[in-house]
């Protein structure tokens, strides 16, 4: 069980660093506007950090029992399919998440 | 403070709201049902607010994952707010109210200002705008965890609403350029980190993916203005970062 002082460590170091990259450019713009490498990176890095975080999220999905697997599978389709149709993330978001809690919780009692 | 700057803020908020107060609601019922006080989902959301990072905090806290790593994986989650300095309006803010316009500069805040949508708001409309998002964030993670606290009752599954959130912002990404080597990029890189290293799985996976950039910009840029001279060496990645600056 996490203590209230590392937590508070945890809060800290991640302000700090994230306060940090965004104040940063700000200060060495000029440089920063003419690198090319930094707007192929600025242009490339989203889809990829995101899928690299989506999958982290699934990362302890196992297919050992298969049916373990059906309520993520099928939100993940519906995640998916609802985002496609609407572009409307809150649709999107919210009708997965609640799919996946209506089936898991069905699966598990069931 | 004009009325007229914090009427314009709530419209240009109020779709950004609709999806930012749901997700703080789960991460506060997510942070119930991690065993901390109420109180740690409202500090969490209004010091680092950083929504994706503090969903990923929750797991890591839970096996008290050393701090080097957390500012690993704070460095990584959050290196893509770098590029938003590169369009933000800053300088339409008065020079006190930047120090908070950077620091609530989120992933919402720049979508909202993208495209040169913002280039005629007050500073005054921009503040408030940041401020609106954080509020809704804010307090959306403050009931969650409340109500979280008071009802016993785990629901199962609510974890994906940030496996959803990260799909729908892949598809967003992946729409501004349909490219497709760098997912294939990033899928590569994933299944290279969970092999290899699968107890710093994410810092290990964003660096090979960042790696893997760099060499792809490296390639493309060397068969341009082509220097036979220079061939018979693979271009070491810091190299082409200074080869990019002098574009």
């Amino acid at each position: 069980m996490p203590t209230p002082l590392y937590l508070a460590a945890v809060v800290a170091v991640s302000t700090a660093i994230t306060w940090g990259l965004r104040a940063l450019p700000f200060a060495v713009l000029g440089p920063l506007r003419r690198s090319s490498v930094l707007q192929f990176l600025a242009v490339q890095m989203p889809t990829g950090i995101m899928l690299i975080l989506a999958l982290y999220t699934l990362r302890d999905l196992r297919p050992t029992p298969w049916t373990a697997m059906v309520p993520t599978v099928l939100a993940l389709a519906a995640a998916i399919g609802l985002h496609l149709k609407t572009r409307n993330a809150v649709v999107s978001v919210l009708g997965a998440t609640a799919l996946h809690v209506l089936l898991s919780t069905f699966w598990h009692t069931g | 403070m004009r009325t007229r700057d914090f009427t314009a803020a709530a419209a240009d908020t109020a779709s950004v709201g609709l999806s930012l107060f749901p997700l703080g609601v789960s991460l506060g019922v997510l942070v119930a049902h991690a065993g901390l006080d109420w109180w740690w989902a409202t500090a969490f959301t209004a010091v680092i607010y950083a929504g994706s990072l503090e969903f990923l905090l929750l797991g890591l806290v839970a096996t008290v994952t050393p701090l080097g790593q957390i500012a690993v994986t704070a460095l990584l989650v959050n290196m893509r707010h770098v590029f938003y300095a590169l369009s933000f309006p800053l300088r339409q803010v008065r020079p006190l109210g930047r120090v908070y316009a950077t620091f609530a500069l989120t992933d919402e805040a720049y979508a909202l200002t993208a495209g040169g949508r913002a280039r005629g708001w007050s500073g005054a409309r921009i503040l408030w705008m940041q401020a609106l998002c954080q509020a809704y964030w804010v307090g959306g993670a403050t009931a969650g965890a409340l109500a979280g606290a008071l009802v016993p009752v785990t629901l199962h599954g609510l974890e994906f609403a940030l496996t959803a959130l990260f799909v729908v912002l892949t598809i967003d990404a992946w729409r501004d350029r349909r490219d497709l080597p760098t997912p294939l990029l990033a899928a590569a890189s994933f299944a290279a980190a969970a092999l290899l290293t699968p107890g710093r799985l994410l810092p290990v996976a964003m660096g090979l993916f960042t790696a893997g950039l760099l060499i792809r910009y490296a390639l493309r840029h060397r068969r341009q203005p082509s220097k036979p001279a220079t061939r018979q060496l693979p271009a070491p990645v810091p190299a082409s970062a200074s080869a990019g600056l002098e574009r």
